[in-house]
C-alpha cells in the first residue's frame, strides 16, 4: 500500500483531531482574554468561540483530504503513464489498463502477469515514489490548510463577533448537506443505471431486450460457436421473477394477513407478547440464511416428494424458492397489516357488534373493508420486496432462462442474472456486463412504481381516521 | 305457533352456522400464526441440527519425531531455515510408523490423507513455539482430514457400498485402529473460530469473515450514524415545509424500499469504476451499506425526535435558549435511546446483507485475515454464501455453524436494542 495505508491515514486524522481540540481550547481562552475576564461582554458563550476556531481548523483540512482521496489515484496514474518510457507506451486503452495493473501489482509486491523488465521495474519504482510523495503532500497540505484556517479565524476573534450564530449556521448547513445525501444517492443510482443502460442499448436494440424470448448473454468469441448466441431477450427473466414472486405472495398474503388478524383481534395478551417478537425474529433473519434453507432443505425435500409422487420436480424449482421467499415475507405482511387493522377505530367494531354480528363477521365485513387500502398498500410493498429479493433466488433458483409457468421447473430471475453477470472480473465494454445495468434499471423502476403506489395508498388512507 | 317455532329453528340453525364459521375463522388465524412460528422453528432446527457438529473437529494424535537433521541440517539456529523444513514429510513418516504393513504406493497415499494438509503448518507452529522439541519424539494432536472427520461424525456411513462413499474399507480399518488406540478424537474446533477461509473444510474458519464484517460495519456506523442523525434532526426540527423538503422526504421513504442489489450496482458504477476505490475492500462495502441503512436510521431518528413532547422545547425556548441549543441540549439527549435503537436495527440489517457486497467484489476467495479498511476481505453472510456453494460435505456443517455465529451476533444486537428501549423508554 505504499505509505498511505490505514494506519498512517488514521494517525493523520488523530493529529487533526488533536489540532482541533487545541484550537477549541485556545479560541475559548482567547475569547475570555479579549473580554478582560468579564464573559458578559462577549456576544456568545466562550465555548462558541472555541467551536468556531476548531471548525476553522478542521474543515479546510478535511475538505483537502476528501479531494485527495477522490483524485489521488487518477493523478498518480496519469503521471505514471506520462513518464513510462516510449518503448512501453501503448495506445490501446485496454492494454494500457493491463500495464497499469501490472505496475500497481509490482509496486505492491504482488504476482504480475508478465516478466519483470527494467522498464517496468523503473515504472513501478516511480509509481511508488509518487505515492510516497503524494502522501507527504497530503500531510503537509492538511497541516497548512488547518494552520491557515486557524489564522484566518483568529483574525475574526473579537468580543462582538457573533460566534454562536456562526457555529449554528455552520451546523445548519452541515445538516442540510446530510439530508441531501439521500437525494444524491437516488440521483447516483438513477444516473449510473441510466448511463450504463444507454451504452447497453447502443449495442442491443431495446426491442430485443424488452420483447425477446431468448436469454443467453454469453457472447461468442468466434463466429462458429454454437452455444453462445449472445441473445438478450429479457422476457423469460420477467416471467421467472413474476412466477417466483407470485408463489411467494400466495404463501405470504393469506398467512401474513390471517396472522395479523388473529394477533390484532383474537390473541390473548400473553400469546401476543410471545408471538410478536418471534415474528420479528423471522423478519430479522438474513436472506442468505433463507437461501441456505431453500437450497439445502426445502428444494431436496420437494424433489423427493415429487419423485415419490411420480413426477419430476427440478432441484432448483421455482416452487422451493418461491415458498421460502413467501416465508420470509410473512412477517413483513403481518406487521404492516397489523398496523392498519389496529388503526381501524373502535366505534366501527362496536357498531357492528351492536347490530348482532359475530366477531368474524365484523372482521370480514367491517374491519377488513375499512382497512383494505392499507392492506393492499402493504401487499404491494411486499410484492416489490419479493421482486427485488436476491439471495434466496441466487442460491435456490436456476440459471437457465426457461420461459415456463410450471412451478416445478427451474426458472431464473432478474436479480439472479444481475449477480451472475457481475460476479468476478468484468470488462466494461461488453454487452454482457452492461446488460446487468439495464436489468438493474428495470428492477429499480418496477420496484419504484410499486413503492410509490403503495406509499401513496397507505398514506392517503392513514389520514382518514386520525 | 308453528310459524314461530320454524322461525326460531331457522334462527338457531343460522346461529349454529355462524358460530361454526366464527370458530373456523379463528382456527385459520391460529393456523397462520402456528405456520409462521413452525417455519421459524424448522429453520432454527435445520441450522442447529446440521451445524452443531462443526464446533467439534476430529484430531489425530501422531508420534512425531522432530528430526534435527531435517529441521536444521547445518545447525544454524535460524528460524527461517526451520520454517522451510519438510514438516509434511514428518507427519507422513509418523503415519507410516503407525501402520508399517502399508506397502503399496497407492495405499500409502491414502494413508497420508488421514491427516489434513494443514498438519504441516501446525507442526511448524509447534516447533516455533518450543524449539526444545527438536530431536525428540513427541505425541502431537494434528487436524484430521475432512473425510475422516465426516466419517467419525457419522455423515459418511460405513454400511453403504464402498464405491459410493469417500472412505474406502482400508481407510475405515485404519480409522478404527486409530480410534481403538485412542489416537483419533473429536475436540473443540478452535480452527473454526481462528482461521480465514480455506479450500480444505477442516482448515476453514469464520474469523477472517468476522473481521471483514467488523471493519465493514465500522465504516457503515461511522458514516450512517452521524449523517442519519443530522438528517433526522434537520428534517424534523429545522426544515421549512417546502417543495425541497417534500422531495427529500419522499426520496428517503422510497430509498428504504429500493432492492439492496441496486445499491450494489451503484457501488460498482460509482465507487469502483468512477472514483476508483479498491475492489473487495471493507471501505467500499461499508460506504454502500451506509447508503443502504441511512433511510432506516433517518426514519427511526425522526420518530424518536417527534416523540419528545413540545413542552420541553417551549420551556427551553422560554428560558432563552436558541433553537440549536434546544435541539442539541434537550431534544436530542431525550431522543437518543430511540435513535440508538434505530441505529442498532439498521446495523443488524447491514450485518446480514449479502447482495450488494457481491457486486463490489467482496466474494473473492480470501485466506488472509483482513487487517484494515482497504485489505481485501469478505463478510460473514458472503462467507455463508460461498460455503453453501462448495461441494464438500464438510462445508455443509460449517455453513450452518457460520449461520449460527451470524444469528448469534444478530440476536445480540437486537436484544441490546430491546434492552435500550426497555431501560430508557419514557412515557410522556
Amino acid at each position: 500500500m505504499g505509505k498511505a495505508d490505514d494506519v498512517t491515514v488514521l494517525l493523520l486524522m488523530v493529529i487533526l483531531l488533536g489540532l482541533s481540540a487545541w484550537a477549541f481550547h485556545s479560541g475559548r481562552r482567547q475569547a475570555l482574554v479579549l473580554s478582560n475576564g468579564r464573559a458578559r461582554t462577549l456576544h456568545s458563550l466562550p465555548e462558541y468561540y472555541g467551536f468556531y476556531l476548531a471548525l476553522c481548523c478542521a474543515t479546510p483540512a478535511l475538505g483537502g483530504f476528501v479531494v485527495w482521496a477522490v483524485f489521488e489515484q487518477q493523478i498518480i496514474e496519469w503521471f505514471t503513464i506520462a513518464a513510462i518510457s516510449p518503448g512501453v507506451r501503448l495506445d490501446d486503452p485496454a492494454k494500457l489498463d493491463l500495464l497499469l495493473n501490472d505496475i500497481r501489482n509490482l509496486a505492491n509486491g504482488n504476482i504480475i502477469s508478465r516478466a519483470v523488465d527494467p522498464d517496468l521495474q523503473a515504472a513501478a519504482d516511480y509509481y511508488l515514489g509518487l505515492r510516497d510523495l503524494s502522501f507527504v503532500a497530503l500531510a503537509a497540505g492538511m497541516l497548512a490548510l488547518s494552520g491557515a484556517g486557524v489564522v484566518l479565524g483568529w483574525v475574526n476573534l473579537k468580543p462582538a463577533f457573533r460566534a454562536r450564530a456562526w457555529v449554528e449556521q455552520f451546523v445548519h448547513f452541515v445538516m442540510i448537506g446530510c439530508s441531501i445525501i439521500a437525494v444524491l444517492t437516488t440521483f447516483g443510482i438513477v444516473m449510473s443505471l441510466l448511463f450504463e443502460s444507454l451504452r447497453f442499448f447502443q449495442m442491443v436494440s431495446p426491442i430485443e431486450f424488452f420483447f425477446g424470448l431468448e436469454w443467453s448473454p454469453q457472447t461468442a468469441l468466434r463466429d462458429d460457436q454454437v452455444a453462445s448466441s449472445g441473445r438478450f431477450g429479457a422476457v423469460p427473466l420477467f416471467a421467472g421473477t413474476l412466477l417466483i414472486s407470485l408463489i411467494a405472495m400466495c404463501i405470504a398474503a393469506p398467512v401474513g394477513l390471517m396472522a395479523a388478524i388473529y394477533m390484532a383481534e383474537y390473541a390473548p395478551v400473553r400469546l401476543r407478547a410471545v408471538a410478536k417478537p418471534m415474528l420479528e425474529i423471522l423478519a430479522g433473519i438474513p436472506t442468505v440464511v433463507y437461501g441456505f434453507f431453500a437450497a439445502l432443505t426445502v428444494a431436496p425435500l420437494f424433489r423427493e416428494w415429487g419423485a415419490a409422487g411420480g413426477f419430476l420436480i427440478s432441484s432448483e424449482s421455482a416452487l422451493a424458492a418461491g415458498i421460502v421467499m413467501g416465508i420470509m415475507i410473512i412477517p413483513f405482511v403481518s406487521s404492516l397489516s397489523d398496523d392498519v387493522i389496529t388503526a381501524v377505530p373502535r366505534s366501527l367494531r362496536d357498531g357492528s357488534f351492536g347490530l348482532g354480528a359475530t366477531k368474524s363477521e365484523t372482521i370480514r365485513k367491517v374491519v377488513i373493508p375499512a382497512a383494505l387500502p392499507g392492506i393492499v398498500g402493504g401487499l404491494l410493498l411486499a410484492m416489490s420486496r419479493a421482486i427485488g429479493e436476491t439471495m434466496i433466488v441466487v442460491m435456490a433458483a436456476g440459471l437457465a432462462a426457461n420461459l415456463t409457468a410450471n412451478p416445478f421447473q427451474a426458472v431464473t430471475t432478474v436479480t439472479v442474472q444481475i449477480v451472475t453477470l457481475l460476479i468476478g472480473d468484468q470488462e466494461f465494454d461488453s454487452a454482457k456486463t452492461l446488460a446487468a445495468f439495464a436489468l438493474g434499471l428495470l428492477l429499480f423502476c418496477t420496484t419504484l412504481v410499486l413503492n410509490v403506489i403503495a406509499l401513496y395508498v397507505v398514506n392517503k388512507y392513514r389520514e382518514r381516521y386520525d | 305457533m308453528t310459524d314461530r317455532s320454524t322461525k326460531s329453528a331457522k334462527v338457531a340453525a343460522s346461529l349454529r352456522r355462524r358460530h361454526a364459521a366464527e370458530r373456523r375463522f379463528r382456527l385459520y388465524g391460529m393456523g397462520a400464526v402456528a405456520f409462521a412460528l413452525a417455519c421459524l422453528g424448522l429453520l432454527f432446527f435445520t441450522v442447529v441440527s446440521k451445524g452443531y457438529t462443526a464446533f467439534q473437529q476430529t484430531y489425530v494424535k501422531l508420534p512425531i519425531y522432530f528430526d534435527a537433521g531435517d529441521i536444521d541440517p547445518k545447525n544454524s539456529g535460524d528460524p527461517k531455515v526451520w520454517a522451510k523444513a519438510n514438516y509434511q514429510g514428518m507427519a507422513k513418516k509418523s503415519l507410516r510408523g503407525l501402520f508399517p504393513d502399508v506397502k503399496k504406493r497407492r495405499d500409502k497415499r491414502a494413508l497420508y490423507k488421514l491427516a489434513s494438509s494443514g498438519a504441516a503448518y501446525e507442526l511448524r507452529a509447534i516447533v516455533r513455539e518450543n524449539p526444545d522439541l527438536v530431536g525428540t519424539t513427541t505425541d502431537v494432536w494434528v487436524t484430521a482430514d475432512d473425510d475422516v472427520d465426516m466419517f467419525i461424525k457419522g455423515y459418511i456411513r460405513g454400511d453403504v457400498a464402498e464405491n459410493e462413499r469417500r472412505i474406502s474399507n482400508k481407510e475405515m480399518a485404519w480409522i478404527e485402529a486409530l480410534v481403538a488406540d485412542g489416537r483419533l478424537e473429536k475436540r473443540f474446533n478452535t480452527t473454526f473460530f481462528s482461521a480465514g477461509d480455506s479450500r480444505e473444510p477442516e482448515l476453514a474458519g469464520v474469523w477472517g469473515a468476522a473481521a471483514g464484517s467488523f471493519f465493514t460495519l465500522l465504516v457503515t456506523l461511522a458514516l450512517a450514524f452521524p449523517i442519519g442523525v443530522a438528517a433526522a434532526i434537520y428534517l424534523e426540527e429545522f426544515a421549512p415545509k417546502n417543495k425541497l423538503t417534500q422531495v427529500i422526504e419522499i426520496n428517503i421513504n422510497n430509498l428504504a424500499a429500493v432492492p439492496s442489489i441496486v445499491f450494489g450496482l451503484l457501488g460498482l458504477a460509482v465507487f469502483l469504476n468512477f472514483i476508483g476505490m479498491p475492489r473487495s475492500a471493507p471501505l467500499v462495502g461499508g460506504v454502500v451499506l451506509a447508503l443502504m441503512t441511512l433511510p432506516t436510521i433517518i426514519i427511526a431518528g425522526r420518530a424518536a425526535i417527534k416523540s419528545v413532547p413540545p413542552s420541553i422545547r417551549e420551556a427551553a425556548l422560554g428560558l432563552g435558549a436558541s433553537r440549536s441549543q434546544v435541539v442539541f441540549h434537550h431534544v436530542l439527549p431525550l431522543a437518543m435511546p430511540g435513535v440508538l435503537t434505530g441505529t442498532i436495527i439498521g446495523m443488524a440489517q447491514a450485518l446480514g446483507e449479502t447482495a450488494p457486497l457481491l457486486m463490489i467484489g467482496m466474494v473473492a476467495f480470501i485466506v488472509d485475515i483482513p487487517g484494515g479498511f482497504t485489505d481485501p476481505a469478505t463478510v460473514l453472510p458472503v462467507q455463508i454464501y460461498l460455503w453453501a456453494d462448495s461441494p464438500e460435505r464438510a462445508f455443509v456443517e460449517r455453513t450452518s455453524a457460520a449461520i449460527m455465529v451470524l444469528l448469534g451476533f444478530l440476536i445480540m444486537m437486537n436484544l441490546t436494542a430491546v434492552w435500550l428501549r426497555k431501560k430508557f423508554e419514557r412515557r410522556w
